[in-house]
């Protein structure tokens, strides 16, 4: 592998002229099929599992493509004998929200650092990556008793406000890098056009910056959907809980149910995978935006 | 519509940090108080929910660190070091403290050498790209908790790895992977390994993409090899970028807990519990407020600890540059 990443040396050869050797050609794109393999096997093996019936999952012998003789039995299990729904509604709720306010509150707070003279920027964007940087079971305990105190533990609004908080570094460092890229002249116009800043970045600053709010939004939306510590810990009926508690808790009587755990996997996954399919390459300029420049 | 044609002309190519950098000028002296105004009450709610959801919460762990708050005991008032002390002869924090940074450098290392390698042949322009890039970004965006269930999965004792170790006769018997003291934390650090390799690969990627296409040209007409151009040019200057990348991922891979949560549940034998999980289980199953978060304060500790190494390095680095 290592030969291949950094390609021994070719003396005076053109970029163009270097992959043209065969065997060397071969050698990359052997990789670049490795790359792609290990990324999505483990998935696909999944989705598999999801269609065999339980008497193929049994054997050692694994079953390669469950055609003929694939089930939605696991799906069925999912959705009637294990209820698993309502984990779905909840985790859309709690993680909805949390995102649409987590996104107004870095808006606000990017745009005032970014393009308005704040007085100690410098700060509040450190105090932002010190935050981003705590552990989460360094907060856990805390919150568990401000929650109850509030009266809000095991409630959607409870885990919702967490998660607003959660959010938000990684929301307002993205933002905050879009929207210093916009040149200046932008919202002076919008100034000398009698725009307040709301406005101006209303009107004129997040449809610039779109391509950088479409990312925040949902690196926000995943960070929610995929927590588990926090969730365990404030939802504490199961009516409550979100999708990581229902797949880390979801367990059979005798045996393990791999079919039913890969569907319910699968369900769960999907729309996220399609999602960052269709946004890939504004999910790339937003994390290298956020991440690299800061 | 105006603004859309203000989107085409300054929608950036690459990441917008390319585009110029611009400070505002510091004000005059005498800016009125009102022009202030509008900025700090624009910052107001996120530093409000940042106090109330991360801030406060840290500062009073560190406090009830010193306490012997128990939900058991009934205990709560203030007994100075007695945790810090039970914490330096507790055998199990101090197994799960190594067996965490050992989880912590291992995939951090293999994550930053597997996504440097990602990222290197992600640069190269090549037929079907694109889908490589999109393939490379599916196991970012899949819940840990699934990851986690599926690599039990896969390592079952009659899961598709241990099938393909015996068709290959490399071993004899199913291999019990996640039953054994010694091969559960390796499996958990495969999976990690698998999750986020792809994160880094991007965040390298676009540290590549920042170096000047004139630098490689001008490698090339000097008549220097690949490699060294790779080793004088692109890493030197890719560095700073390797450095917070890994930084980040030390950081994240130190606070593990879905995996040996859902995996393992720290087993067999403790093998695979994590600082995240210790604490985890003193503060939620043993009702231990008070020790639970003389753990989490540790923790944060070595965070620190870990940031600021990395910083340093970063800041030396800066420094040989300037």
């Amino acid at each position: 592998m290592a030969a291949i990443a950094h390609p021994a040396p070719v003396a005076k050869t053109r970029k163009s002229t270097r992959l043209r050797h065969p065997l060397r050609r071969g050698s990359f794109g052997l990789l670049v099929v490795v790359i792609a393999v290990w990324s999505l096997f483990p998935f696909a093996w999944q989705v598999i599992t999801s269609f065999e019936p339980d008497r193929d999952l049994s054997r050692f012998a694994p079953t390669w493509l469950p055609i003929p003789g694939g089930t939605l039995q696991h799906y069925r299990n999912v959705f009637v004998a294990k209820d698993f729904a309502p984990y779905i509604v909840n985790s859309v709720i709690v993680d909805v929200s949390a995102t649409a306010i987590a996104l107004v509150f870095a808006a606000l707070a990017a745009y005032s650092v970014a393009r308005l003279p704040l007085p100690g920027k410098g700060v509040v964007l450190a105090l932002v990556l010190a935050v981003s940087m705590f552990p989460q079971i360094s907060i856990v305990t805390p919150l568990y008793q401000i929650l109850i105190s509030l009266h809000l533990i095991d409630t959607y609004p409870g885990l919702s406000g967490v998660y607003i908080g959660l959010a938000l570094p990684l929301m307002v460092y993205i933002l905050w890098g879009h929207f210093r890229a916009i040149p200046k002249e932008i919202d002076e116009a919008a100034r000398i056009d009698g725009a307040g800043p709301l406005r101006a970045l209303w009107r004129v600053i997040i449809p610039v910056a779109l391509p950088g709010v479409v990312p925040a939004a949902l690196l926000g939306f995943i960070a929610s959907w995929n927590e588990l510590l926090l969730a365990l810990s404030i939802m504490t009926s199961p009516p409550r809980q979100t999708i990581p508690v229902g797949i880390a808790n979801f367990t059979g009587l005798y045996s393990i149910p791999w079919g039913d755990i890969a569907a319910a996997s699968v369900v769960v996954t999907v729309p996220l995978v399609v999602l960052v399919l269709i946004f890939q390459k504004r999910i790339v300029e937003g994390v290298t935006a956020g991440a690299v420049k800061g | 519509m105006s603004s859309t044609s203000v989107a085409s002309k300054t929608s950036p190519a690459g990441p917008p940090g390319h585009a110029e950098r611009r400070h505002p000028k510091p004000r005059r002296p005498g800016t009125p108080w009102r022009q202030l105004l509008a900025p700090v009450l624009l910052v107001v709610p996120m530093l409000a929910a940042l106090l109330a959801v991360s801030l406060y919460p840290v500062l009073r762990t560190i406090w009830m660190a010193f306490r012997n708050t128990s939900l058991e005991t009934q205990g709560d008032r203030f007994t100075g070091l007695a945790n810090v002390r039970h914490l330096a002869s507790d055998a199990m924090f101090w197994k799960a403290w190594r067996q965490t940074c050992e989880f912590t450098a291992v995939t951090t290392i293999v994550e930053t050498l597997l996504g440097l390698v990602i990222a290197l042949a992600l640069f190269k322009t090549f037929r079907g790209r694109g889908l490589v890039r999109a393939a490379v970004l599916v196991p970012w965006a899949i819940p840990t908790v699934v990851t986690a269930r599926m690599f039990s999965w896969l390592f079952d004792q009659g899961g598709l790895v241990n099938y393909l170790l015996v068709r290959l006769h490399l071993v004899a018997q199913p291999v019990n992977f996640l039953g054994s003291t010694t091969l559960a934390l390796p499996t958990l650090m495969v999976a990690d390994i698998w999750k986020t390799t792809p994160f880094m690969a991007l965040l390298l990627l676009a540290g590549l993409q920042t170096i000047p296409p004139d630098l490689a040209e001008a490698a090339r007409i000097d008549g220097a090899s690949a490699w060294g151009y790779f080793r004088r040019i692109r890493l030197p200057l890719l560095m700073p970028t390797l450095l917070v990348a890994s930084l980040l991922r030390a950081l994240d891979a130190f606070r593990v807990f879905d995996l040996p949560y859902v995996v393992t549940g720290g087993g067999p034998a403790s093998s695979t519990q994590t600082m995240s999980t210790y604490a985890y289980n003193t503060l939620f199953s043993g009702l231990e407020l008070g020790y639970g978060s003389t753990i989490a304060t540790a923790m944060f500790v070595t965070e620190l600890i870990i940031a600021g190494v990395f910083g340093l390095f970063i800041v030396r680095r800066l420094r040989q540059e300037a």
